[in-house]
């Protein structure tokens, strides 16, 4: 061995040593690498074209199957339908995938690397779904100001909450919600005091301050006027493409207006899924909704 | 996707929105912040186009902080000059009585602010406060015990009711009690640790409602029977008594007596603005969405518990340093003040007074205790039966108190 190999190699194997050290920079560029694919922690990853995933989901209450090998899943920027007959688990099924109710057996996916069911409710609302409720539920004790300062998309720390002062850009994102929901005049107001539609609102505003990649909806309209049922329609599909919706509802003139694909729930399973003319067609579905 | 500029989504829509209001759309939302106003009523103040969102109150109003000034002036300087200098046999003369039975009311009234904080504001009923209250008191007796040194009945360094069971040395959990700093930090410190292990586990197992308030019963019922036992070594059902001094002064002098009614009042009113600024952050309105919708909160991205934890121990912190207040004043305490009518009493000071106002539990507990002093001298044998016809009217006529009567009939003067 020449001098000049063997200083050829000790200079090589600094350098070796000394590319980990330089900065962080792995082969996956300072992320970590599973199953082939990069991952961010705290980003939903819907490169598989899917930002929900249900698979084989079942649950039981005492005995009765609410929910029975339901499958699903969710384009991003998608807006689903979901209808069926009242017990069809539709409720439920947004029970489980906010983390309120534990499947017994299944998988829920947000996008293809967040296992949803080793979440709490409020880390599920932190990862980027958001949820109304059947009855609409506001804070009814605090102003309509304060309902949206409280869903604002920020740190929800007890530290972080004590000392939380509205900045400008969150200000002026708080007032453009409060014009797309029509409650500026109300801005003061107790949220008890709103009427019924008024709060649905008020709850889709609360949705939409956080922000969230996908809505889940549970009978948005209810309650609604025909004029504001017409507006959460118009709203809904501008949401649309940005966001993922999941729109569960019985007014079927309202499904008509948004709806691009229908799933129909029944005994805890998707009995059908195409589009509104589709399922409506479906002998199936007819004989649910209308046989017995 | 996660930015957190205006939801661009949303500009189509509110452009469609505000092209129907005949607003142009570039500046349509205006957004002005109106400095602090002095009123408490946050400003009615949209007008079209324009979105006027409320900017943050004041911590109190200014009617508030005269008021607040007035009591500070009548702690501090009115109360000393009116017992120390007034000669006794003058009209404005202040007793001793007075001055005992004011400061007692001003620890119970500490009592009543921090139950207002975690039933008012949280919404979690805890029949179990009395708890936090002794062990702040029994953490101070026993400072008070060890300052006795050896001019108690036997002579002995130890404390008396040791000699009389005959232990030679203070047992482990006595080792700081000679020491001040060491007092004043347990004060905080055991209440607040029991607070929070119990608070943990209830929290996070999510027991809620009339289950919660069952379990800090029992809770305080256990207390008391532990403490009733010779063997826990915090005096049996004797408790603590017979105190000569704290911090080598003598405890029964006029000037100690009122050295110790100005820091109560002082302690209550700092606690006050405390739980002023406390309720007024985000912070005391998340716990108020707790009260009214926990799901909601929890959907929202809160974890209720880290909240609820957290104004628990606060809670429990200032029932401590009640105690610790209370027993150099009221000169005993035994595991009577765990039992569980005492406890329950407390909710009773918060209910007449007025939940969720703050000022209203501090009135509630000067109403009530008032009303026991004087009845329980008076007519003795009425006291129980008016407390339980003051709990049932509350409940059926005043649910918000007397500070939500008065709400009421100012507005009805106003109308």
């Amino acid at each position: 061995m020449t001098p000049d190999l063997l200083d050829e190699g000790a200079r090589r194997r600094q350098a070796h040593g000394a590319a980990p050290a330089a900065g962080n920079h792995t082969e996956s560029g300072g992320r970590t690498a599973s199953a082939g694919r990069l991952t961010t922690p705290g980003q939903v990853d819907v490169s598989h074209g899917r930002i929900l995933y249900l698979e084989d989901v079942s649950v039981s209450f005492d005995g009765f199957k609410a929910i029975n090998k339901l499958s699903l899943d969710i384009a991003p920027g998608e807006l689903r339908c979901v209808i069926g007959p009242n017990g069809a688990g539709k409720t439920t099924m947004m029970d489980i995938i906010t983390g309120k109710t534990r499947p017994d057996e299944g998988t829920v996916f947000f996008g293809s690397t967040i296992d949803l069911l080793r979440h709490k409710e409020a880390e599920i609302a932190q990862l980027g779904i958001g949820r109304k409720f059947q009855k609409p539920t506001v804070f009814e004790q605090l102003t309509v100001f304060e309902n949206l300062e409280l869903a604002l998309k920020t740190h929800k720390g007890v530290r972080a909450s004590m000392f939380f002062r509205l900045d400008s850009a969150q200000s002026d994102r708080l007032a453009d919600i409060l014009v797309t929901i029509r409650l500026a005049d109300s801005v003061n107001r107790l949220a008890g005091n709103l009427s019924h539609g008024q709060k649905q609102w008020l709850e889709i505003g609360m949705l939409l301050m956080q922000d969230p990649q996908l809505l889940l909806l549970d009978e948005p309209v209810a309650g609604m006027t025909d004029e504001e049922t017409l507006r959460t329609a118009e709203l809904f599909l501008t949401l649309k493409g940005k966001h993922s919706l999941m729109v569960v509802e019985h007014d079927m003139s309202f499904i008509r207006e948004i709806s691009e694909i229908v799933t129909v729930l029944c005994d805890g399973a998707v009995l059908a899924q195409g589009t509104l003319d589709q399922v409506q067609a479906d002998e199936r579905v007819i004989e649910v909704y209308l046989g017995r | 996707m996660n930015s957190p500029s205006p939801g661009p989504s949303l500009s189509l829509f509110e452009r469609a929105l505000q092209a129907e209001q005949g607003v142009e759309a570039s500046n349509a939302v205006t957004v002005s912040r109106p400095s602090p106003q002095p009123s408490p009523q946050r400003v009615e103040g949209a007008t079209r186009g324009q979105v006027v969102l409320p900017g943050k109150g004041p911590l109190l109003t200014r009617s508030g902080w005269s008021a607040f000034m007035v009591a500070l002036i009548a702690v501090c300087a009115v109360a000393p000059v009116l017992n120390l200098w007034v000669p006794e046999g003058h009209a404005l003369h202040m007793s001793t009585y007075a001055v005992a039975l004011l400061g007692k009311i001003m620890c119970y009234a500490i009592v009543a602010l921090a139950m207002d904080l975690i039933w008012g504001y949280t919404g979690i009923l805890s029949l179990g406060h009395g708890v936090f209250f002794a062990l702040g008191g029994y953490v101070m007796g026993m400072y008070l015990m060890r300052q006795i040194g050896a001019d108690g009945n036997y002579k002995s360094n130890l404390p008396d009711f040791m000699v009389f069971l005959d232990w030679k040395t203070l047992p482990w959990h006595w080792t700081f009690s000679d020491s001040f700093v060491a007092t004043l930090i347990l004060i905080v410190a055991v209440p607040g640790l029991v607070a929070f292990v119990f608070g943990y586990f209830a929290f996070r197992s999510r027991i809620k409602g009339v289950y919660f308030s069952i379990i800090t019963q029992a809770m305080t019922f256990a207390a008391m029977l532990l403490f009733f036992r010779n063997e826990t070594g915090f005096g049996g059902n004797n408790g603590f008594t017979d105190f000569k001094r704290i911090l080598n002064i003598p405890l029964a002098t006029p000037s100690m007596r009122m050295t110790l009614f100005v820091l109560t009042g002082l302690t209550l009113l700092g606690f006050f603005l405390f739980a002023k600024w406390l309720v007024g952050s985000k912070f005391g309105r998340v716990l108020q969405a707790i009260r009214d919708a926990e799901t909601r909160v929890m959907f929202s991205g809160y974890n209720p518990l880290g909240y609820k934890l957290t104004i628990w121990v606060i809670s429990a912190i200032m029932c401590g340093v009640a105690g610790a207040l209370y027993v150099p004043q009221v000169g005993i305490i035994n595991p009577g003040e765990m039992s569980p009518a005492n406890s329950i009493e407390i909710a009773i000071w918060a209910a007449v007074g007025g939940r969720a106002s703050l000022i209203g539990p501090i009135i509630g507990a000067f109403i009530v205790n008032g009303a026991k002093s004087w009845l329980t001298v008076a007519y003795p044998e009425f006291w129980l039966y008016f407390l339980g016809a003051l709990f049932v009217g509350v409940t059926l006529f005043l649910p918000d108190g007397v500070v939500g009567l008065v709400k009421k009939l100012r507005r009805k003067a106003a109308a």
